[in-house]
């Protein structure tokens, strides 16, 4: 099949669907028919649609891709995810290659009991209602990519941790690409549960092994319960020729804590929508981006903040570095609702501009429905400050040296709030390799 | 031959002429100081000389140790021995002090052929640096001058001339904003670094810093040009009588308050 579009996933779908019906199991066929469905009543979105207006996704509906097969992914050996790990950190890992978990690739250290961190197909297979709450923080309805994945998920991650247990070392969920002769799609899906004051830290990285292109449509489910405390970074570093579509939504209970980190260093064209609730009192909420863009990449941060109840403090900061004639969005929503006395919430976008070629648009929003509360957004776009230079140079360090630095620090607020340090040095160094003026100073960053 | 020779230079911002024909000479182990009133061009031809694009050079030379200064950029300028301290020392956060001194060293060192400086060698380096201006190790780990106060960030300037130095400093209205108490650990930092070799250029409103650091020459700055040039008690007597006698037809020079 070479057409791509709507149809040609139905057609996919179709497909599955026999291979469900002859097999007589896997996650709810009739929940998937729906979602099948509903997304091809709302095709792909387009920049009439008011959420899509600055993210042009034809590429994506017009290349025929393939939803990756279940196979093992034979061609990927152990030393081959080594760019992609944290080095020293001793974590559990789950590598999965196109969507696909892989066992041969993953490593489980030991964890305390009652905790889970299993593959979603495994999890399924040993205990098919391990799976009962998967879905019910991501209606699909209205949004496309969610439907898709619905429709098409073969698996991703559980990470379960019951009441009251910590885990003290992160979990590591690895998701690789590696494309064959054609494009292919692969559909992680992720549920990550936190017990009443539980705590964790889970990781999620996205990355390829070539530079073929491919479509990733991710979905993470998060539900935290009172006074768990979740630490969840998303490193998206996907191929040059890559799409990324990703949707990360969150419940948050009574005075749970969540820190969201984001960072978008790769792919082509990429949209995440990060959202949280807050459904009861006293929560807290960090929420941290970085995109850091070159060329004639396309990234589209999507954020939304719900105050649904009283005494939450929410604190965003998003900063954005653009080079040569890439593209960024970021676009924050917060409501606080009518319930949502007490309620803290501080949002800020930052942008740095490179080149004249770099464009960004900028929308923070507030919408206020409470009346005692103490919200504040803002929002920059702006260059390398010509005073800071010339400051620079006039201690003897080169213009080119002298703008990797002032880059760099700007990057460094966002790398500094990394708390797992391997991570932050992995961090560290992507983004010093990113650094748009050659070598310059690169060995000293 | 003089270590700088200024001739005949003028230089303007955008419309605006804001040096008429400047000349002077400074010889190797020299401190000249020059002083002048608000808008006189004392700061812009301390930019001028550290090599500030705003400023425009319409004509005019300025030799460095027998080289063409204006031709040079900046970080050269800066390679080849010139240093400002800025009137307005610039907060970069997220760059450590520490960090862009051991990067500026380098890149200096770097272009002279010498070898680079490790994070140990670098430390021995600026410790009796610190030390001599007051400074304690945590000042070392914050960002340049970021939330540093006026006396902090002159100090941080004097500080990076100490490690750095260079052959000939350039310092802009250092004295500015410093309680008596910094006044003379700034003083203090400059008279430690004179020397025969090295000449300075002292950029000031008031006589203040002059009374402990003592210049071989005065120069009076008025409307883009040296008016009056003299010895040590000539900023004594500007002290005394203020500016107000400088005042010339075009020249819009109000009496300064001293």
């Amino acid at each position: 099949m070479a057409a791509g579009g709507v149809d040609a996933f139905v057609s996919h779908f179709q497909s599955l669907e026999q291979a469900m019906e002859r097999g007589g199991r896997g996650w709810r066929l009739e929940t998937r028919r729906a979602a099948i469905r509903r997304f091809a009543e709302l095709g792909f979105p387009t920049t009439k649609d008011e959420e899509w207006k600055y993210t042009n996704v034809a590429p994506i509906a017009r290349t025929a891709f393939r939803p990756a097969a279940a196979r093992d992914p034979h061609g990927v050996i152990e030393e081959r995810l080594e760019p992609f790990t944290f080095g020293v950190l001793k974590c559990t890992q789950l590598v999965f290659v196109n969507g696909h978990h892989s066992p041969r690739l993953s490593w489980r250290r030991s964890l305390p009991a009652g905790v889970r961190v299993a593959s979603l197909a495994e999890a399924y297979r040993d205990d098919p209602g391990a799976l009962q709450a998967l879905g019910r923080l991501v209606p699909f309805e209205s949004e496309p990519f969610t439907a898709l994945n619905t429709a098409f998920f073969q698996d991703g991650a559980l990470v379960d941790v019951p009441p009251g247990t910590a885990l003290e070392e992160p979990v590591h969920l690895l998701f690789l690409s590696s494309a064959g002769v054609e494009p292919i799609a692969s559909f992680p899906r992720n549920l990550i549960r936190l017990g009443e004051r539980s705590r964790a830290t889970v990781i999620e990285t996205y990355a390829a092994l070539d530079g073929a292109p491919y479509f990733t449509d991710a979905v993470t489910e998060i539900a935290l319960g009172p006074e768990a405390v979740l630490d969840h970074y998303k490193l998206q570093r996907e191929g040059e020729n890559a799409f990324h579509v990703a949707r990360t939504e969150v419940l948050q209970e009574r005075a749970s804590n969540l820190a969201s980190s984001n960072f978008d260093l790769g792919g082509a064209l990429v949209r995440n929508d990060t959202n949280t609730k807050f459904a009861g009192e006293g929560g807290e909420l960090a929420m941290n981006g970085l995109y850091m863009l070159a060329g004639k990449q396309h990234v589209d941060n999507h954020t939304r903040i719900d105050h649904a109840a009283p005494s939450c403090a929410s604190a965003e900061l998003y900063k954005g570095i653009l080079d040569g004639a890439s593209r960024g969005i970021f676009n924050g929503k917060i409501f606080v609702r009518k319930e949502a006395q007490k309620t803290v919430a501080r949002q800020t976008n930052k942008n740095l501009l490179l080149s004249k070629g770099a464009f960004v648009d900028s929308t923070p929003g507030l919408m206020i429905l409470a009346d005692d509360v103490k919200c504040n957004h803002g929002s920059t776009i702006g260059q390398l400050s010509d005073d800071a230079l010339f400051y620079m140079r006039s201690r003897g360090i080169d213009e080119a040296a002298a703008r990797n630095m002032l880059t760099f620090a700007f990057a460094g607020e966002m790398i500094n709030r990394v708390k797992v340090a391997p991570m932050r040095v992995k961090v560290n160094e992507m983004v010093v390799r990113r650094l748009p003026y050659g070598h310059a100073a690169r060995e000293d960053l | 031959m003089a270590l700088l020779e200024i001739r005949n230079l003028h230089a303007r911002v955008k419309d605006k002429e804001i040096l008429r024909g400047i000349d002077m000479t400074v010889e190797a182990g020299e401190v000249h100081a020059i002083m002048g009133p608000n808008g006189s061009g004392k700061s812009t031809l301390a930019q001028v000389l550290a090599g500030r694009i705003t400023y425009e050079v319409t004509q005019g030379t300025v030799r460095y140790d027998g080289k063409d200064l204006l031709a040079m950029k900046p970080e050269d300028r800066a390679r080849e021995g010139v240093f400002m301290a800025f009137q307005y020392p610039v907060e970069i956060p997220g760059v450590g002090n520490a960090y862009f001194l051991k990067a500026a060293l380098n890149a200096i060192r770097r272009y002279r052929g010498q070898p680079e400086l490790d994070a140990m060698e670098f430390l021995e380096l600026v410790n009796d640096r610190m030390k001599l201006l007051a400074l304690d190790e945590s000042f070392m780990k914050r960002s340049l001058n970021d939330g540093f106060s006026g006396g902090e960030k002159k100090r941080n300037e004097i500080f990076q001339m100490a490690v750095i130095q260079p052959r000939l400093a350039v310092l802009d209205e250092t004295d500015s904003g410093l309680d008596i108490d910094a006044l003379r650990v700034v003083s203090n930092g400059i008279n430690t670094l004179r020397s025969k070799d090295r000449a300075m250029v002292v950029v000031t409103h008031y006589a203040r810093l002059l009374e402990y650091v003592t210049p071989d020459v005065v120069h009076v700055l008025s409307n883009g040009r040296i008016v009056k040039s003299g010895g040590k008690e000539l900023a004594h007597e500007l002290e005394k009588t203020g500016y107000a006698w400088l005042e010339t037809p075009d020249s819009g020079a109000k009496p300064a308050a001293v």
